[in-house]
């Protein structure tokens, strides 16, 4: 047990959500009903949270109710507009510097946030039960779920998108009474969905509609009149009109719930291999729930709770969700965003799959007339087929209207000669990765434009620098690396040439802002950020694999970090040819630490687009492709295990970090963390990469140094 | 000539009203925006009227004498996409100062009359707290200049002033009798729950305190005293007549109803509260502007072709005791006359300017239902810059019964018996009145 008593929790830089009380009279109901509002005095920006001091007024309210004379018909709890609560104020846990403090007053938090919420949420005053009602307005996220879910009955406004439990994305399990009640009310099954699947799967939201078919509501209300219609609802229930309990779907134990729990542990293991223990620790509590007592599960909730608190796991998370949150919305070391030109008319060079990607992307985010052009008219045809039928689909979907679906296809237009960039004040080009070509292709654009139409490259590994050496006005040449596929991956690489102004960065970033894109301002160094360290840390596997490790060894050998997808598997995603061509760059650049590309070329040249085969069976490995990776020269040193396999490649990625951060590619590990992050996918409980080599000692054995000092993004 | 697929006028029936609880300004409403108001309205309206397909609705009228800001937009536009009407329903605002509402009304039955419209909702909202009157009001120097006013017809407690000088037999005493009578029939009113049915709640947030459900006007002092009411303050003149006490406070609220055709309401089968008789407005001079009921209601006696000896029941705006103590004058009624405001007025209850013509109207449906020994009734209130509203409506719950104690009432007594207002609309004499 903690040595922490709850009521000696501080947090001085608390901004406290209160609980107010009103008392409402209902027609035909003896008694007021208490309507609690949960309100930090913010607008909906700053959504309310809760922190001890919120906690305790959530006590001093049902204090307040208890007293109350006369004796209260129902208890009802509300937010402020647009917001019900979005749970635990994270703030509190990084307040808790020292590991063993942090465990104590995570424990005592668990432990007061239970009180708290039974408290107003079972309605048991001085021997007398009252009816207890969430009327959720607004969004309702971990511990604001859990207060609802604390609650008899529950009214939920159409209008929310927000409803979470959103704990195990970030690392910690729903500790206060979230696995024992959820599984309780809307069965195991559906609680794995809500408390596992869904956070595991990039922290995904339920949208009012999608919670009510889960359950987790009685009903819906329209937003107009919630409140009004709400309160009319709940007076309906305490006459006894309406027995909402009784139309919910009878939760089902035994085999039903343990399925649901293995089919939650397949997901997490999927997932995550084991490499972050809250999934697991949440399902344990789960599964706990089927049998055990309300003190007995939320024991073991506080428990896990104070466990995970003082995790490296939680630790790296909060780090991550730091640079998502904030970083990621505004550029390390940028320029003044005011040197922005506008941008009104967009041209795009080639009319390839990646053309035909950005040139949609644009239309839909800038609003404005898209060109495509190609030297080849079945090419330029083909890429605007692309792109028009991209829009149909999305009409079909319904993602855009007829009138946008109308406004897109007018906005994308081709043309086989580049005089129609005479008005462009930005093109980008996408044309065959090879820099005669693309210095051509700029050549030709700055014969057109204007001297400050700002001129992108997407090019994934070449120089910049080189790209605009060509020209006469160098300084308006800027990179913008997307990734595949354009339309869903959050990141990109906005890279600085040697002659870039801040007037082209800074459109590059704004455009990129537009594009709800997150930017990593990087120097124009060869492949940038994301494609260096996935081809070293790939040269690494493939090297393993040409000296002999089987292929699944080697492939598999860095699960238990958990990541999105295996090096391999990866590969094929990219393509070999890809792969190649950047890994040929990087090894003309550094050769030392980028070693030979034979076997990729082998693999390349035979044609073969992945190393693995799928069948009936699954994933295989093809043989010829494994064959072809490896080298007559193989045999004159040891063949690695996979765990060998693993520690080279967490090597490997410490020394190329350190060496990119040296040559000054981004300005922080944090970028190259988000990077990871944002670019790859790579999971919060590693913190991108640097916290996970930080703790493990890996950054000081192999650089001499940590990335990040103590504490900021690792436990101590 | 007006063009019509039908070729004669169509009655006007007052389907039902409901109103949100008056609020004081700074009070329960202070965090609560104007449009949120009348969009609980719009929607209690059509939840109360569950056989109103919300796509027969062919306009929304609803006024604001402040037409900006969460007022502005064209409230009756954005109030019928805020409360959800189809957006086929196309919506306006309009402007009469404190008749708007009276003027959303008629001007909607009016275009029902002439067989433009079946349906519409007509309403007025006013959040005084965040619009003062006269809120960014800029008078013509003119006014000045060529005496075209008095000046003090811009200051309304002046213009009350002024009527208690036009008619130095309405004193304050009997303004403050009046006022706190008023107090007590709404006291009253509410006691024997005359007043809540019509009342759409409203939920008010307060940042400091916590939701709160209106589900009452907030304005009423059911503990006034003619003692408490002659020692207040006179604040538009030293040693004045007029107070807080004898006059309409400063007010937060909406109200609405639904007018429709009285064929519709057949076809539907919604209920039919009142029948629109006929209106008048008039206008008078500004700095006697709470004398403008008096030839608005001359007028529209005329046009309707009754007297007002025919009018069972009144519900008249009270922006001041004294202006209603004028046309009661006027008019030979008596100060306490059971006929007017039963329920109370403004006085006790506010006054939203553009929002109070509706109340009146709902008011007097109300009564007319419990009442089916009267056969007319009549809404009059006075407008700033000098100007009067009325409007009479025909009770279809009229039996003609013979112990009818209002006058001249049972004149058409034996005809209107047989039904209510489809069989009395045909009744020759009074649809005259209405073209």
């Amino acid at each position: 047990m903690s040595g922490t008593p709850a009521t000696a929790l501080d947090f001085p830089g608390e901004v406290v959500t209160q609980a107010h009380v009103r008392y409402v009279a209902l027609p035909g109901v003896a008694g007021p009903l208490a309507l609690v509002t949960l309100d930090n005095g913010l607008d909906h920006t700053r959504p309310s949270t809760f922190g001890p001091a919120g906690l305790r007024s959530l006590l001093a309210a049902a204090d307040e109710i208890e007293a109350h004379t006369p004796a209260v018909s129902a208890i009802a709890v509300t937010g402020k507009p647009f917001i019900f609560s979005v749970g635990a104020d994270l703030a509190f846990r990084s307040s808790l510097r020292d590991p063993e403090a942090a465990r104590a007053g995570i424990h005592a938090i668990g432990e007061l946030g239970h009180a708290a919420l039974r408290r107003i949420g079972e309605g048991r005053f001085g021997g007398r039960k009252v009816p207890t009602f969430a009327l959720v307005n607004g969004a309702a996220m971990g511990g604001g779920l859990e207060v609802a879910l604390h609650c008899d009955y529950r009214a939920l406004s159409s209008d929310v998108t927000a409803l979470a439990l959103p704990e195990v994305f970030l690392g910690l399990v729903p500790g206060w009474g979230g696995t024992q009640l959820l599984p309780n009310l809307v069965g195991a099954d559906r609680a794995v969905t809500i408390a596992i699947e869904n956070p595991l799967n990039q922290n995904r939201m339920l949208r009012a509609a999608q919670a009510f078919a889960l359950g987790l509501a009685d009903v819906l209300l329209e937003p107009a009149d919630f409140l009004e219609e709400a309160l009319r609802w709940a007076a309906r229930v305490i006459r006894g009109e309406i027995d909402p309990a009784a139309a919910r779907a009878p939760v089902r134990r035994g085999q039903v719930w343990a399925d649901a729990v293995a089919r939650g542990r397949a997901l997490a293991d999927a997932k995550l291999h084991g490499a972050a223990p809250a999934a697991y620790r949440a399902l344990d509590l789960l599964a706990l729930a089927e049998t055990a007592d309300r003190d007995t599960g939320y024991a073991a909730e506080t428990e896990a709770l104070a466990d995970l608190a003082v995790s490296e796991e939680l630790a790296a998370s909060l780090y991550a969700f730091d640079l998502v949150q904030k970083r990621a919305k505004r550029p390390a070391g940028g320029p003044d965003a005011s040197l922005a030109r506008p941008v009104t008319k967009v041209g795009v060079v080639g009319a390839g799959l990646m053309a035909s990607q950005l040139a949609l992307l644009f239309a839909q985010r800038l609003e404005v007339p898209v060109v495509l052009t190609d030297i080849d008219q079945a090419r330029l045809d083909a890429g605007l087929a692309t792109v028009h039928q991209e829009i149909d689909n999305l009409l079909t979907r319904k993602r855009i209207s007829p009138d946008k679906a109308s406004r897109l296809h007018g906005a994308v237009t081709g043309s086989l000669t580049k005089d129609v960039y005479a008005d462009a004040d930005l093109v980008i080009e996408a044309v065959f990765e090879d820099l005669a070509v693309k210095q051509r292709v700029f050549t030709e654009l700055e014969a057109v434009v204007s001297p400050d139409t700002l001129l992108l490259t997407n090019t994934s590994a070449l120089s910049v620098s080189d790209m605009a050496s060509v020209l006469r006005h160098p300084q308006r040449v800027a990179g913008l690396h997307f990734f595949n596929p354009v339309a869903i991956m959050p990141l990109v690489e906005a890279v600085r040439g040697r002659q870039t102004d801040d007037a082209a960065i800074a459109t590059t970033l704004a455009v990129a802002k537009k594009l709800r894109k997150n930017a990593v301002l990087t120097a124009d160094t060869p492949a940038f950020v994301v494609n260096r360290l996935l081809t070293r840390f790939m040269g690494e596997v493939l090297a393993a694999i040409d000296n002999g490790t089987p292929v699944e060894d080697a492939d598999q050998a860095l699960e238990p970090l958990g990541l999105p997808m295996s090096p391999l598997v990866l590969l094929g995603l990219v393509g070999p040819a890809v792969a190649l061509h950047v890994a040929e760059i990087l090894h003309a650049a550094y050769p030392e630490r980028f070693p030979g590309t034979e076997g990729l070329g082998r693999l390349v040249a035979a044609g073969k687009t992945s190393v693995y085969t799928w069948g009936p069976d699954g994933q295989q490995v093809d043989p010829e492709a494994a064959e072809l990776i490896r080298s007559a020269a193989s045999g004159d040193t040891p063949v690695l295990t996979g765990e060998q396999v693993r520690e080279a490649s967490l090597a490997a990625l410490a020394e190329e970090i350190r060496a990119l951060l040296d040559e000054g590619v981004v300005a922080e590990a944090a970028d190259v963390d988000l990077c990871l992050l944002l670019g790859a996918g790579w999971p919060f409980h590693l913190g991108g990469i640097t916290p996970y080599l930080d703790r493990t000692g890996i950054s000081e054995k192999i650089t001499g140094r940590r990335f990040t000092p103590p504490g900021v993004a690792t436990l101590s | 000539m007006f063009q019509s697929a039908r070729d004669s006028v169509r009655d006007v029936v007052f389907v039902d009203g409901v109103r949100t609880p008056f609020g004081k300004a700074k009070g329960v409403y202070s965090e609560t925006r104007a449009d949120d108001l009348i969009v609980k309205v719009i929607r209690e309206l059509l939840r109360r009227n569950p056989a109103l397909p919300a796509e027969r609705i062919d306009d929304v009228a609803i006024a604001a004498t402040t037409q900006t800001g969460d007022q502005g937009l064209t409230i009756g536009r954005v109030a019928g996409i805020l409360a959800g009407l189809p957006q086929s329903v196309p919506g306006y605002a309009i402007d009469r100062m404190c008749a708007g509402a009276v003027t959303a009304v008629t001007t909607t039955a009016s275009a029902i009359a002439v067989g433009a419209y079946d349906v519409a909702i007509a309403g007025g909202v006013e959040h005084m707290g965040r619009h003062p009157m006269g809120e960014g009001a800029d008078p013509n120097p003119r006014f000045v200049s060529e005496k075209l006013i008095d000046t003090s017809a811009l200051v309304m407690g002046q213009t009350a002033e002024n009527v208690h000088d036009r008619y130095p037999t309405i004193t304050k005493e009997r303004a403050d009798a009046y006022a706190l009578a008023s107090q007590r029939k709404v006291a009253k009113a509410y006691a024997d729950g005359l007043i809540q049915p019509d009342l759409a709640p409203v939920a008010a947030r307060h940042t400091e305190s916590g939701w709160e459900l209106v589900t009452t006007d907030e304005p009423p002092r059911p503990d006034t005293t003619l003692a408490g009411l002659a020692g207040l303050k006179t604040p538009f003149r030293p040693h004045g007549r007029v107070t807080a006490g004898n006059a309409a406070g400063i007010n937060d609220g909406a109200t609405g109803c639904i007018l429709a055709a009285g064929d519709v309401v057949e076809e539907l089968g919604l209920t039919a509260k009142m029948r629109l008789a006929g209106f008048g407005f008039a206008g008078v001079e500004p700095h006697v502007m709470g004398l403008g009921p008096i030839p608005s209601t001359e007028k529209a006696l005329a046009r309707t072709g009754l007297s007002i000896d025919d009018i069972g029941l009144f519900e008249l705006n009270e922006a001041f005791a004294v202006q209603v103590l004028a046309f009661l004058d006027h008019f030979g009624i008596a100060d306490d006359d059971p006929r007017v405001n039963p329920f109370g007025g403004a006085i006790a209850l506010g006054h939203p300017l553009a929002s109070s013509g509706v109340r009146l109207m709902t008011q007097l449906a109300r009564q007319f239902a419990d009442r089916p020994d009267v056969r007319y009734g009549l809404t009059a209130m006075c407008v700033g810059f000098g100007m009067g509203a009325t409007t009479i409506w025909e009770n279809p719950h009229f039996t003609g019964d013979a112990g009818a104690t209002n006058g001249r009432s049972s004149a058409n007594a034996a005809s209107a018996a047989a039904n209510a207002a489809s069989t009395a609309a045909r009744t020759p004499g009074r649809t005259g009145g209405a073209r």
